[in-house]
């Protein structure tokens, strides 16, 4: 145990509650706006970031070789056919869109249920949506065979008199992850404006102040704003915390409302939103570990949030497993030759090995999260978020590809075996992902200082005193 | 209209929230009303002691919300019986369960946006030249550190000397005018 009687000598325990500190001691209002200002206001770019950009950039370089070369022989470059016609697009959609939610999920629905370690990590956890939604929103269209037709999905009056059919559930998916998109970015925005305001005061150079000027909309911080800002951001939480429960569903409804053995099945909709949470707690690991080390934000980022991370991804991962347990109950208490015999097919079948890496990277390694020790560990953590982030991958592998490998007929069984574009791409698109990162934590305020100024000591009135009292103010809390 | 010159404020700086939401309850009592505090983060106290409670954001969200699921469901429902009627596996025109998904996100889709756009709206946002950034010390320390408490010169009771040795009894780090 981490506090036994002995007295605490590490700051960064709270010696009344016996718990890790959410913001590390001795900050005061000007340190954290300095800290995470100068971030971005340096006019020195580290080797490192210049490292990192150049060698995402090169990747993002492979992803458009990628793209045309799709563009011009079509998806046939891919390994999908018939019966496979759902390959890694559709794997790396899922596994995309499954990573943003945990930044919704940090932004907003710990927001509402009043989480106030999550402010030092609410707004990169949102970059991380954004851009994972973007890496998402490409797989679909590229896999339309004709991208360029893309549009013919939105409702729009045109000359050929058509209109989109609403009662499939790639049409819902259109709406469901568009309204994410620009709810997320929405939402991402909003809540930058003040610290927007802050930059545009401490920058040094015109074109600075001019950027930051322009994005802050002339943002003041009068408390009449506030309060409106303070209702928008409780209203937007509340609207985007049943979003991002419909958003996972409606995907999973995308497979479940198909005949598919291994596809057909109500549970879908709650386990892909757990499994959703699940990767995306693990990619803000990913992420917040080596930038955390990176930019010296130990103070701000610190083991309470790594720990915090670390039962979510236990909780939700035991969700997880018991999505995977009712589909192999499922599958026996059916008591469907062609259920039964999916399930059989895949742990034994040829594909069988993702199956297992699926339960030990989803199910076996993370119960080793129980121990405290691990959960504060870094470099435990930093890896345990890769493993997670694998094995979800191969999660949406299993259930796309080995269920559809081997349907109903023998006859018609095929197998699959993804070729160099399929992975070029998927490449790409991380590539493409860390590029968009480097690019926010260089240029926006990664941490949200304004709503860390409300973490400090300082920030509240405790003692209300007469008003007339004004020659002696009371000493506040903190100060 | 001219331009607006002169005085706009007298614009105190002060070191500590509560120290700006006293003065704010003083210059409440003392008959001040055309006045603004300036905090660098929510601070709901400042806000009720100068009678701001109220505010719109919540009927704008809710009817951007309604009027995006009006116009999704409406959309649907037009489509699928007059504009384009398809039958899909003798489902009825009007399939009303599958149109729920779209309309529900359509609702979540503009009440969110009413929500951002409309408390920018309501603050009378984007407005990139403001009186206040005339005050030498505002921009130091509005959005980093700082809390300020301005008295507008329209309000009926402002005087310039009065009101400033009202301000400077209130125990701020300065008091100083804020010019148009």
């Amino acid at each position: 145990m981490a506090t036994k009687d002995a007295p605490v000598t590490n700051p960064m325990i709270d010696p009344v509650t016996g718990e890790y500190r959410v913001i590390a001691p001795g900050h005061t209002f000007k340190s954290v706006t300095d800290k995470v200002s100068r971030i971005v206001l340096t006019s020195h770019t580290p080797i490192g970031w210049w490292f990192g950009f150049l060698l995402a950039g090169s990747i993002v370089c492979l992803l458009m070789v990628c793209m045309s070369w799709l563009f011009v022989k079509g998806v046939g470059i891919w390994a999908v056919t018939i019966p496979v016609a759902w390959g890694f697009a559709i794997v790396e959609f899922v596994w995309w869109i499954g990573i943003g939610h945990a930044g919704t999920l940090i932004s907003a629905i710990l927001l509402l249920f009043k989480q106030g370690w999550r402010n030092s990590i609410n707004r990169f956890a949102e970059a991380m949506t954004i851009f994972a939604v973007m890496c998402a929103g490409m797989f679909p269209v590229l896999h339309l065979g004709r991208p360029w037709l893309g549009y013919w999905l939105f409702p729009y009056p045109n000359t050929m008199n058509y209109w989109p059919q609403f009662r499939s559930p790639l049409m819902w998916d259109v709406f469901a992850v568009s309204t994410y998109a620009t709810i997320s970015v929405v939402f991402w925005y909003m809540g930058m404006i003040p610290d927007l305001a802050t930059m545009r005061d401490r920058a040094q150079s015109k074109f600075a102040q001019f950027s930051y000027g322009l994005l802050s909309l002339g943002w003041r911080g009068s408390v009449r704003h506030w309060v409106r800002y303070e209702t928008a951001s409780i209203l937007l939480a509340g609207l985007a915390t049943p979003l991002v429960l419909s958003v996972h569903s409606v995907i999973s409804l995308d497979f479940s409302v198909a005949f598919m053995p291994g596809w057909h099945t109500t549970i879908f909709p709650p386990y892909f939103v757990a499994g959703a949470i699940y990767s995306g707690f693990a990619m803000v690991l990913t992420l917040a570990i080596p930038i955390r080390t990176f930019y010296h934000l130990e103070d701000l980022i610190t083991i309470r949030h790594i720990d915090n991370c670390n039962k979510v991804m236990l909780a939700t991962g035991l969700i997880v497993a018991y999505g995977y347990s009712s589909e192999v109950f499922m599958a026996w208490y059916s008591a469907s030759h062609w259920e039964y015999f999916m399930m059989w097919n895949r742990m034994f079948g040829p594909m069988g090995w993702s199956y297992w890496t699926l339960i030990t990277c989803n199910i076996a390694l993370p119960q080793l999260l129980w121990s405290r020790k691990l959960r504060k560990s870094v470099a435990f953590t930093f890896i345990m978020s890769l493993i997670i982030n694998t094995g979800m991958y191969f999660e949406r592998f299993v259930i796309v590809v080995t269920s559809l490998t081997r349907d109903f007929l023998p006859s018609s069984w095929g197998t699959y075996r993804a070729t160099r574009w399929d992975y070029g791409t998927f490449l790409g698109t991380l590539g493409f992902f860390t590029f968009c990162f480097f690019l926010f934590i260089r240029f926006l305020p990664m941490i949200p200082m304004s709503e860390l100024r409300l973490m400090l000591p300082g920030a509240k009135v405790r003692e209300k005193a007469e008003p007339h009292s004004s020659g002696t103010p009371v000493p506040e809390a903190g100060d | 209209m001219p331009l607006p010159e002169g005085l706009y404020c007298l614009m105190a700086e002060f070191d500590r929230p509560g120290d700006l939401v006293r003065a704010a309850q003083a210059a409440r009592k003392a008959g001040y009303r055309r006045m603004d505090c300036y905090s660098p983060y929510p601070l709901e106290e400042a806000a009720e002691a100068i009678g701001f409670h109220r505010d719109e954001v919540s009927l704008v969200t809710l009817i951007g919300g309604l009027l995006g699921l009006v116009a999704m469901f409406g959309l649907e429902t037009w489509i699928a019986v007059w504009a384009f009627p398809v039958n899909i596996a003798g489902r009825p025109y009007f399939s009303w369960p599958a149109f729920v998904i779209p309309a529900y996100e359509w609702t979540i889709l503009w009440a969110g946006m009413s929500a951002c756009f409309g408390m920018i709206a309501l603050c009378g946002l984007p407005k990139p030249y403001h009186p206040v950034f005339n005050a030498p010390n505002f921009r130091n320390g509005a959005t980093s550190d700082k809390f300020f408490l301005c008295l507008e010169s329209t309000d009926p009771k402002f005087d310039v000397a009065e009101s400033r040795s009202f301000l400077e009894a209130q125990s701020p780090l300065s008091v100083v005018e804020v010019e148009y």
